[in-house]
């Protein structure tokens, strides 16, 4: 039985060369078919990545084109640095809103990223399985809550606690808004780390392990620098995040066009005083054009620090 | 040959969960000598290797019971330190895996967890830990650049480098040598060699002109249990036991 088999399965050389010949008289034969499907696939990635890039350039280009219109009336000297800021009287000066954005952003980053990350090595490394399971759905969830349910909070809880501790009469300002928005990236930056932890391969944990050291010695030695792309990539995301938000800020920040001068100082940022005058300002006027310019900045802001963070963190990993 | 043991292995019995990995395993292992472990796969070769430097702790369901002695201490007794306890014992992996740091960082990684901080200390142990594994002249210009970007054999010789330099007395080397081409390999069975006047070398190999060529003790398992061990040219040329014999002339395995 085998060894028939065994036979039947011998072919001769020929007929094993025209087998693997195309049946039948097929025009398009294998080859200027597939070069066919690379082509068009090619020209759908291509053309896909010349739209996203064309609506991005668009987007900027009109942002641009109409809030360039404010230099008709107001000096550049004034629009940068100058912080008062009273359309109404023809002052156009809009540096508080500039570095209100940068220190917001700061201050939100520096309160969550060390919570953030220490969340990622807790699910990551530290937790037991069951609760890891349960955790992380958890995690998942709160990413996806509108900023409107943050802001509220902020509003109703968060101000009041900070006015009890600090006995004044306002508590809307740079730090109300920071831990509004530190609490609302916080589940994102941990998420994404949690995952970059993860995903270093088991065999540094060992190596680590076997030369004779501790947990807490193999996650800060090894674990976290390994995970360092992935880590900042998550704090890009969240700061992305942190710079455009906008409803969660408006709600708690003040919104008093003035220079923060202290944490507890009601300011505004970019965001804030966008949303908050453009509904009434007319069209064809310089507050008009100045909000667009605020716009445009913001932009150009996040696409810089993205640069820069990438940037830092490349040089980082040459030095190590 | 008969030098005296370092590690005493007294009926040792490991479980996976429910599964025996491990069945009275009774052995000892000379100092300042090379022992091989052989035997098919799944045998429990390196099961028992990490028993010693209880890298099996980090296992969840991992079991053990019986002693094993480094020196006269049970290594699995309660004030036994396991950090302290993998620094004497080293540990060389299957594939290389060195960090994904700089060459000098990655052999530096272990003193420096140990405490050393001084520069001039430890461009020392760098050195002399890289010499050691017969990887200094190859590297020593260019200690910044990044360990991934070595060849394979020279990643594992820097992994023994980094072994060395935590200074153990022990190494263990899981087949060490099996993702390695032929010349590596040798080079790494030179290295042995070199290092076995100074340190205790367990070693678990498929390949048995290797075991035959380096080892001076043998340790033939089978299904989680010893079936005979003795001195190599012993074990080769006369095995005691028929399935050691069917095994080293390739009958089955
Ligand atoms: N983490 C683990 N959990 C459960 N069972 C395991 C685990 N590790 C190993 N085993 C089982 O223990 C037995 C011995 O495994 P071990 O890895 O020690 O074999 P080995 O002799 O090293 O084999 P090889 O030569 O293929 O490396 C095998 O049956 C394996 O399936
Ligand atoms: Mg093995």
């Amino acid at each position: 039985m085998l060894e028939m088999n065994a036979q039947s399965r011998v072919i001769a050389p020929a007929e094993l060369g025209n087998s693997l010949r195309q049946a039948g008289g097929d025009r398009l034969d294998r080859r200027s078919r597939l070069k066919f499907f690379n082509s068009t696939f090619k020209v759908i990635c291509v053309s896909a990545a010349v739209f996203v890039c064309l609506v991005l350039f668009g987007i900027l280009f009109l942002m641009f084109r109409t809030g360039i219109m404010t230099f008709e009336t107001v000096s550049f000297k004034e629009f940068f640095f100058s912080a008062n800021w009273d359309p109404e009287n023809g002052h156009f000066g809009a540096l508080l809103f500039i570095f209100g954005t940068f220190a917001l952003t700061g201050l939100t980053l520096v309160l969550a990223v060390p919570i953030a990350v220490l969340i990622a090595v807790f699910l990551a490394e530290i937790t037991p399985v069951w609760l890891r399971g349960a955790l992380r759905p958890v995690m998942d969830l709160l990413v996806g809550i509108p900023s409107v349910v943050y802001g509220y909070l902020g509003l109703t809880i968060l101000i009041p606690m900070l006015r009890e501790l600090t006995g004044r009469d306002l508590a809307d300002g740079l730090l109300a808004a920071a831990i509004v928005l530190a609490i609302m990236v916080l589940p994102t930056i941990a998420r994404i780390s949690d995952d970059a932890i993860s995903a270093v391969p088991k065999k540094y944990r060992d190596a680590s392990y076997a030369l004779g050291s501790t947990r807490f010695q193999t996650i800060f030695g090894v674990v976290l620098p390994a995970a360092r792309s992935g880590i900042v990539y998550a704090i890009i995301l969240g700061m992305a995040r942190a710079i455009g938000e906008t409803m969660a800020v408006v709600m708690v920040i003040g919104n008093t066009p003035q220079l923060a001068d202290s944490l507890f100082t009601p300011t505004a940022v970019l965001t804030s005083n966008i949303v908050m005058q453009i509904t009434s300002v007319e069209f064809d006027s310089t507050w008009n054009y100045a909000l667009y310019l605020m716009g445009f900045l913001l932009l150009a802001i996040s696409l810089l620090l993205i640069v820069a963070v990438r940037l830092l963190q490349k040089k980082g990993a040459k030095a190590s | 040959m008969q030098a005296t043991a370092l590690i005493e292995i007294n009926k040792l019995n490991l479980f996976y969960g429910a599964f025996q990995a491990l069945k009275h395993v009774s052995l000892e292992i000379p100092q300042r000598a090379i022992t091989a472990f052989i035997g098919p796969s799944g045998c429990g070769k390196s099961t028992l290797l990490r028993t010693l430097n209880r890298m099996n702790d980090m296992i969840p369901g991992a079991r053990v019971e019986g002693s094993i002695e480094i020196g006269g201490t049970d290594i699995y007794a309660g004030d036994v330190h396991v950090e302290t306890l993998r620094k004497k014992v080293g540990m060389v992996f299957q594939q290389p895996n060195p960090f994904p740091k700089s060459i000098y960082d990655n052999v530096a990684y272990g003193p420096r967890l140990h405490g050393i901080t001084k520069k001039r200390e430890l461009d020392e142990i760098v050195e002399n830990s890289l010499r050691s594994a017969a990887l200094w002249n190859e590297v020593k210009d260019h200690l910044k650049r990044s360990a991934l970007s070595l060849s394979g054999g020279q990643q594992q010789r820097l992994c023994i480098a980094r072994a060395l330099a935590v200074g153990p007395d022990v190494l263990l080397m899981d087949e060490a040598t099996s993702a390695l081409d032929p010349i590596s390999t040798i080079k790494i069975e030179e290295l042995a060699q070199e290092l076995k006047d100074r340190y205790t070398i367990v070693m678990v190999t498929h390949n048995m002109h290797q075991a035959a060529r380096v080892s001076h003790q043998t340790v033939f398992f089978l299904n989680g249990e010893v079936v005979e061990y003795s001195a190599t040219e012993k074990l080769f040329s006369d095995p005691s036991d028929q399935r050691t014999e069917d095994y080293i002339s390739g009958r089955f395995g």
